[in-house]
């Protein structure tokens, strides 16, 4: 489904793990599963939620909750293994070991089923109220894989639910399987079994676990784990069971006499962990051998030749390119057509508005601030901004859903890596042309901090969804020359996926200084999964899509545009001195707007423009209108003239374009750096370098401008 | 006993079973999560346009793995085609 409403914008700020129940009776139901399983769909169906959906690992990066009738589901992040490699499995683990989840509902992928059952296999050490919800069953069917369900729910002793939750079919049964669970004894927790040495060593230790954890939690498990010299999960379960571990005498003695054993077989602590990981591998191994029969094996012929066309040696950069220019292509050819659809009425609207405060004998200001200010300035974010966004995001939510995402990170890995950073930075910056902040969110992905960083600070020198109806039509209508109809908009679509490369080309840039100076560093490893592609949710995509992103900016242009609007129309008629404030306002501006081939004009709308950036453009139109030019502004034509009026040149449009491109990031990007990192300083730097980069692009184009004489 | 290889030096096409991984900490544990214990098959699906990284088919996944952190996965016996 991709990014919805709730996940960018404000939206994309994270909630936290706090449960919040309604009533005590509330049960808390866990969805655990490895990343890029379905499960954020599974949630949304159980839920009625509208949680980001896409299909590439590690999309969810925050967890959420959801009701599903007396239930609270929490969507866990997405994981391989509770062994706490890192922080979401640290989240994972903790809570599903001391978070009170009253049952566990983990969701395999029945294409993978092999290695989904790994992380349900260690859920299932740990707890008997489980569920197991293997996935995308259609998919696996189309894949010739059969699930034999009833031979998995044997093996693992719990109910297993087949489900194809994308179509949101069989998820009432996984519902009743719940109910069952929650309401039958829960099953005894599943015994491993583990090399002969490790085996003795818990034969030592388990009796004396049972004794602490008085079944609150599962013996074995907790003797496992102890010996395992897990030192932050000691630590917790020291804290859930309320008793020093360390202090206690019998429990020392066993923890001794049980090393001891390992000792004598040679087994170091580094060595037990991997005899731990392997019987676990090989014990879902030999389960997906029982309960999986496919007919054949091996990475599916049709996605190795679409491979070869997206990740091709010769071919996966420029398709790459092609298929941005395409999407933009789409893009300009629908916004040109809804946006004249759009324009004629609401601006019919104002003449009539204008009529009716006339015959009302409505003070000349009251019609000034509400009609020349409020209202023109919605029509213009609705009639100009929104066709854009509108049609862009859902084309790019296609791409997301169909799983070319993370084969732009595997294209793109090799430039970041010389970048000292990591390929999942594509990832981010992705994530980014839809909103930034969400895309800032999505930086979790990456495991490295310092890694998270350089994704954190560079995402907005890509243009989000508000920023590139600006691009597009200030491109359109100062670039796009001679050419008519299609050829137009092909043209146009070409110098916007030129301008993006160059916010591309931008962040690497940013990175490799970056990584030069504040953030030193080598690459960290890196494993990326690619996940087979999907044929995407067409009609629903679309359709939800379109309209997500319609009552999003709808949302915005009310709360924010008009506003704006009614105070720049202020702005612009107050006057002191004999000169409006705008006017004050653009002179101070003015001086150092021109160093950077601008005016006071555009360099104020940008600083208006903070809490939201698709005002940009609206603000510089009311600015230069308000002081009495034009009455009303349609077509693409009228805003040319009205811009030449105003002094522009293709240099003024060309700078505006990469200012556009980089400035600061908006007020809700700033929030969650903040929130992400954690500092005010690291927020500043957000700030200062996009918005520095550009200063400097801006400057060196307007001073070559002036040298040759175009300015 | 036969010549040891890495999983860098792979060629797409090729498979091979793992014998050991040389790589520690945090990279050695998600190596083991993906699945690549002992005896384990990889195939070589392709290089990424630029080389590097390479993808690798393990375990019914296909993973993205850099020739840096490939140069620690050592490989049993030869590889076949």
């Amino acid at each position: 489904m991709g990014l919805t409403r709730d996940a960018t914008g404000a939206g994309a700020v994270d909630g936290g793990l706090a449960l919040r129940r309604e009533s005590d009776a509330d049960r808390v139901i866990a969805l655990a599963g490895n990343p890029n399983v379905g499960k954020s769909t599974v949630f949304n169906g159980l839920t009625g939620l509208n949680q980001h959906t896409g299909n590439w690992p590690g999309k969810t990066v925050a967890s959420a909750q959801g009701r599903c009738g007396t239930y609270l589901v929490v969507d866990l992040p997405g994981t391989y293994s509770l062994l706490a490699h890192s922080a979401e499995e640290e989240v994972a683990r903790d809570f599903l070991c001391f978070g009170g989840a009253d049952a566990t509902v983990v969701v395999c992928d029945a294409t993978c089923l092999e290695r989904s059952l790994n992380l349900a296999l260690q859920v299932r050490e740990l707890t008997g109220r489980v569920v197991v919800c293997v996935n995308l069953m259609d998919e696996a069917g189309r894949k010739g894989v059969r699930v034999d369900l009833d031979a998995l729910s044997r093996g693992l002793g719990v109910p297993v639910v087949g489900t194809v939750a994308r179509k949101k079919r069989e998820l009432q049964k996984l519902v009743r399987a719940v109910d069952g669970v929650l309401a039958a004894p829960a099953a005894p927790p599943l015994r491993i079994r583990y090399p002969g040495a490790v085996e003795e060593a818990l034969a030592v230790l388990e009796p004396v676990a049972a004794e602490k954890a008085a079944g609150r939690l599962p013996a074995r498990w907790l003797a496992l784990r102890l010996l395992d010299e897990d030192g932050g999960l000691r630590a917790a379960a020291e804290d859930y069971l309320g008793g020093e571990l360390r202090t206690d005498e019998n429990w020392n003695a066993a923890i001794a006499r049980a090393r001891a054993i390992l000792r004598e077989r040679g087994i170091s602590s580094d060595r037990l962990k991997d005899l731990i990981v392997s019987s676990l591998v090989l014990a879902a191994e030999e389960l997906a051998n029982d309960c999986v029969r496919c007919e054949h094996t091996g990475y599916s012929d049709a996605d190795r030749a679409i491979d070869r066309v997206l990740t091709g040696k010769w071919v996966g950069y420029p398709v790459m390119l092609a298929l941005l220019a395409f999407l933009f292509w789409l893009t300009i050819v629908g916004a040109n057509f809804l946006s004249d659809l759009l324009a004629v009425p609401l601006f019919r609207v104002q003449a009539l508005l204008t009529a009716l405060f006339t015959a009302l004998h409505a003070p000349d200001w009251l019609h000034g601030v509400l009609v020349l200010g409020a209202y023109r300035v919605l029509a213009w974010v609705v009639s100009v901004m929104l066709p854009p966004m509108a049609i862009f995001f859902p084309l790019f939510t296609l791409l997301e859903d169909a799983g070319y995402l993370p084969r732009v990170a595997y294209n793109l890995d090799r430039p970041f890596q010389k970048c000292a950073a990591c390929g999942k930075q594509a990832l981010t910056m992705a994530m980014g042309f839809g909103c930034n902040a969400a895309g800032v969110v999505g930086c979790r992905i990456i495991d490295s901090p310092r890694e998270r960083l350089l994704a954190i600070l560079t995402n907005s020198m890509v243009p989000c969804n508000g920023r590139f109806p600006t691009l597009l039509t200030l491109l359109t209508v100062f670039f796009v020359t001679g050419a008519q109809g299609p050829l137009a908009s092909l043209q146009a679509a070409l110098l916007l996926t030129g301008v993006i490369v160059l916010g591309v080309g931008m962040t690497f840039a940013a990175t490799r200084l970056l990584s030069a100076t504040v953030l030193k560093g080598a690459p960290s490893s890196f494993t990326l999964e690619l996940p087979p592609y999907r044929r995407p949710q067409l009609g629903r995509v679309l359709i939800r899509s379109v309209l997500d992103r319609t009552i999003f900016v709808l949302g915005r242009a009310a709360a924010v545009a008009a506003p704006a609007g009614a105070l720049l129309w202020l702005a612009a008629n107050v006057e002191i001195g004999g000169m409006s404030l705008l006017a004050h306002g653009a002179t101070v501006l003015d001086p150092f707007a021109r160093l950077l081939g601008l005016d006071g004009v555009i360099l104020m709308a940008f600083l208006f423009g903070f809490p939201a950036n698709e005002i940009v453009l609206p603000i510089i139109v009311m600015a230069y209108t308000a002081q009495g030019t034009l009455a009303s502004l349609g077509g693409m034509a009228e805003l040319h003239g009205l811009l030449l009026a105003n002094g522009w040149t293709a240099v003024t449009a060309l700078c505006t374009v990469f200012f556009c491109l980089l400035h600061w990031p908006c007020s809700t990007t700033l929030l969650t750096i903040r929130k992400e990192t954690g500092s005010w300083g690291w927020t500043a730097l957000a700030c200062v370098l996009p918005a520095a980069f550009g200063m400097a692009l801006c400057s060196l184009t307007a001073c070559a401008a002036r040298l040759i004489g175009l300015l | 006993m036969s010549k040891t290889i890495c999983l860098n030096e792979l060629r797409p096409g090729q498979r091979a079973t793992v014998r050991a991984l040389r790589a520690t900490g945090s990279m050695r544990r998600r190596l083991l999560d993906i699945g690549l214990v002992e005896d384990t098959e990889v195939e070589c699906l392709g290089r990424s346009p630029a080389g590097d990284p390479s993808a690798f088919f393990i375990r019914g996944a296909v993973i993205a793995i850099r020739a840096a952190d490939g140069a620690d996965i050592l490989l049993a016996e030869e590889a076949w085609d």
